[in-house]
């Protein structure tokens, strides 16, 4: 009986929380496991880039031009004879920081607004949500201008804005999951448990709504790193030699007909990182909703 | 002959985790104008076995294994969906447990009243809506032309199962199948739909089917009662047979279940623990609006170690009182004195403090305990706020809660989801233990569950009452479970109290017409006497 009741207290220790069953969930979904491996490496791989790349980031080779993939040049070269593989790597390197900056500063900001919109409720709610409303009314384009020309063109600046301008949308898709499930009793009786209510919304509520949230993550960063492309092809974003992946990929729709290793290259590095992401968002969500598979 | 004849009917559910026979072998008849109940616990079949002559069990996972069901001599299991579906709704209408979700909200009720018709029979929308109007008037909607283009929520819960009648009805079937209808409407509301079923069913002399978990409903109205267990009836005759020479034990322990008796008054004098004064709580409707004055002006103390029982039907107010004393809701105005202290001036801190000493369990223990959090969660959470256990002795704290309340140890890392009803309530009321509270508020705390859960559930409350020393506010419609429970009862009718005194008192010598009107309204009252 004793020893019953200690093995008892034992597993009740080890980790009981959700991300814990989470965790032994998402291990099971292969197809997840293999998203987030993928994501891993690349970024292992855009972190080491200045190390590893094959060529220098700026070596041109007019002479050369563009070349079709080769021994020397794996993926081949561009226009200017710069080698494909180094500037895939190093648009990586900008990109996936875009994607996971951005997206970051997006969730911490739309997550937490419109969780406390949703909870607090009345004017407070009204208030915030105005500003929400004016916010999405501005211009974007004049938004990111504005700052450009204040703070002067600067690559984390730039992340941060189009992370501003994402939460709007994250923020009121919070804040209604929040405000429907703080009418559910579960949260009135933590009310009278005497939970204060920065620990109702961060154990009670954002745990009951990560089912949307990792959804619109999953559609955000493709977003955001589409954006930067745009921004940098206006010219308001980074500027070359730098590059992207969205840089390289409007660069390549250009001369697709000629040479469409300069498309077909950059477009794959897009299209795998998208497909990871998504199936480890989908994998994520399943592995969090307790309520499906438990076997 | 019967008008439906079920022979040796089975049904299972085909999942990846092995077949599961859900209806296994039943054989009962419904004949014309008469009523035959179906009893039984919530898994126990009677909805399956009634869904799956219809074709409405989706298939798979479900797969009909054998039987027939003979409805004027042709057997419905052997009818292809087109055929089917012409005799559902116009020869068999069906009425179901939740008027709320079974009307489109974006139509009128006139609207949806006439869809079936003009479906079903050739009729021109002039007769359709003369029908429609017929048929509300029928069952008891007062100026039908006026409420024909109103939109199902400016309806009341009773209303609305009303216009589910009607619309059930609007075909001229010869059977009805009625789908616990009356579970979530109000006693009073209740006693008057099953007189309307009963009413309807001598007038059209159709058969009806009435499918419920509680004896007590369909104590007066049926004519026939089966009782099912684990997918088998294990007892079937007519109600006098069932109430009075009831064999089987699982029958006999529902007749058990229904609470008939009157708790002993409280010995001695005991001092008063809560002191509610003119407690005020009312709601704001918007600018020019006349608030919603949910509790108004109501008085009355709660003493130390007693049950106190709080009746009313829906909108008296009887929730919103108890949620005004743990400050839940805003309170307008008045005083809660606690021990001493006005709870409603608290904040903070001391609030926190207060919040300990008095604990809620809620209606509904599906909506009460967060769907994210396992069981060892659930509990620990208030045991770490209040500093009663700390991070080394939590689970042996946890672990104390759930035998408590008789939950099994190896159940501390499931989630809610994974519980039956009676088990999550149980987890409800580890957690609101949990503070060790003097006082808790009970907001209905069984009636959403199946009537031999209750009793357990009642006991377990009544056991842990005592083995804790709590003071308890008893929120329910349900009189003889207040009866049953409560040293005192307090009848609320729009926010005010109308009448009080203990079981006894109320029940032999109610002194207020509208305690009279509750009374009568108990389902199956000869039961009780």
């Amino acid at each position: 009986m004793t020893t019953e009741i200690i093995t008892d207290i034992a597993e009740a220790e080890q980790g009981s929380s959700l991300w814990h069953d989470a965790w032994l969930r998402l291990r099971k979904n292969r197809l997840a496991l293999a998203g987030g491996i993928i994501l891993v490496a690349f970024s292992i791989i855009a972190l080491l880039t200045p190390w590893i790349a094959p060529y220098a980031y700026d070596a041109q080779n007019l002479d050369l031009g563009a070349t079709p993939p080769s021994a020397q040049h794996w993926l081949g070269t561009d226009i200017f004879g710069r080698d494909l593989l180094t500037q895939i790597m190093y648009g990586g390197r900008v990109s996936l920081a875009v994607g996971l900056i951005a997206t970051s500063v997006a969730l911490l900001i739309g997550v937490t607004w419109g969780a406390v919109a949703g909870y607090v409720g009345g004017k407070v709610d009204a208030v915030m949500m105005r500003l929400v409303d004016i916010m999405y009314a501005l211009p974007f384009m004049i938004f990111i201008v504005l700052l450009m020309v204040v703070f002067g063109r600067n690559i984390l600046l730039l992340f941060l804005a189009i992370g501003a301008v994402e939460w709007l949308t994250m923020a009121r898709i919070m804040r209604s999951q929040v405000q429907q499930l703080r009418q559910q009793e579960f949260v009135e009786a933590a009310i009278s448990l005497g939970l204060p209510p920065g620990t109702i919304i961060r154990r009670h509520l954002i745990p009951n709504a990560l089912g949307p949230i990792i959804v619109y993550t999953t559609l955000t960063i493709p977003s955001v790193m589409l954006l930067e492309a745009f921004l940098s092809f206006l010219g308001l974003g980074i500027q070359p030699p730098q590059t992207s992946w969205g840089l390289l990929i409007s660069y390549g729709a250009e001369t697709m007909e000629e040479f469409p290793w300069l498309l077909i290259f950059p477009g794959l590095a897009l299209t795998i990182t998208l497909f990871s992401l998504n199936f480890l968002g989908d994998g994520l969500r399943d592995a969090l909703d307790v309520r499906r598979s438990k076997d | 002959m019967s008008l439906l004849e079920v022979n040796d009917l089975a049904v299972s559910f085909v999942t990846r985790m092995g077949t599961n026979r859900a209806v296994d072998g039943i054989s009962f008849s419904v004949d014309i104008g008469k009523i035959t109940a179906i009893i039984g616990e919530s898994g126990s079949g009677k909805s399956v076995a009634c869904y799956s002559m219809l074709g409405l069990v989706p298939m798979p996972p479900g797969r009909i294994d054998g039987g027939s069901a003979l409805f004027e001599g042709q057997d419905l299991l052997q009818m292809s969906e087109d055929q089917l579906r012409e005799i559902r709704g116009r020869d068999i209408a069906m009425i179901f447990q939740d008027p709320m979700t079974c009307l489109n909200p974006f139509m009128t009720i006139g609207k949806q009243l006439m869809e079936p018709l003009l479906y079903h029979k050739d009729v021109s929308k002039q007769d359709a809506r003369a029908r429609a109007l017929e048929l509300l008037e029928e069952v008891g909607i007062r100026d039908p032309e006026t409420t024909f283009d109103n939109y199902p929520h400016q309806f009341s819960g009773g209303m609305r199962q009303r216009v589910m009648i009607a619309m059930a009805l609007i075909n001229e079937p010869k059977l009805l199948i009625a789908d616990e209808p009356t579970t979530a409407l109000d006693v009073t509301i209740q006693a008057q739909i099953l007189k309307l079923i009963a009413d309807l069913q001598k007038n059209r002399d159709i058969g009806v089917i009435f499918i419920s978990h509680d004896l007590a409903v369909v104590a007066d109205i049926a004519d026939q009662i089966v009782v099912m267990q684990q997918g088998k009836i294990v007892e079937g005759g007519d109600s006098e047979h069932i109430f009075h020479h009831a064999e089987h034990p699982y029958t006999k322990k529902l007749l058990a279940a229904i609470p008939a008796d009157s708790k002993a008054p409280m010995p001695g004098e005991p001092e008063t623990l809560i002191a509610v004064r003119n407690l005020c709580t009312w709601f704001e409707q918007g600018k020019g609006k006349e608030p919603v004055k949910a509790v108004n002006d109501v008085s009355f103390d709660i003493k130390r170690g007693e049950v106190l029982g709080l009746v009313g039907e829906s909108g008296s107010g009887k929730s919103t009182i108890g949620r005004s004393i743990l400050r839940l809701v805003p309170v307008t105005s008045g005083a809660v004195d606690f021990d001493g202290t006005d709870v409603t001036g608290l904040e903070g801190g001391e609030l926190k403090r207060f919040r300990r000493r008095m604990q809620m369990i809620f209606q509904d223990p599906f909506a009460s305990l967060n769907p994210r959090m396992t069981v060892f969660d659930t509990l620990a959470e208030p045991l770490l706020l209040h500093g009663i256990e700390n991070r080394k002795s939590v689970a042996s704290g946890v672990l104390k809660l759930m035998d408590d309340v008789g939950l099994a140890r190896n159940f501390v890392r499931k989630y809610p989801h994974e519980f039956s009803g009676g088990q999550r309530q149980r987890i409800a009321i580890g957690r609101a233990l949990a503070t060790r509270p003097e006082f808790i508020v009970a907001d209905e705390p069984v009636s959403a569950l199946d009537v031999t859960i209750q009793a357990q559930i009642l006991d377990l409350m009544q056991e842990l009452g005592k083995e804790y020393g709590l003071t308890m506010l008893f929120v329910s419609h349900d009189l003889a479970v207040v009866r049953h429970l409560a040293d005192r009862i307090l009848v609320l009718y729009k926010g005010e109290i109308v009448e009080q005194g203990t079981g006894e008192e109320l029940f032999e010598r109610p002194q207020q017409d509208y305690t009279r009107q509750l009374l009568s309204s108990i389902p199956g009252r000869a039961l009780l006497e």
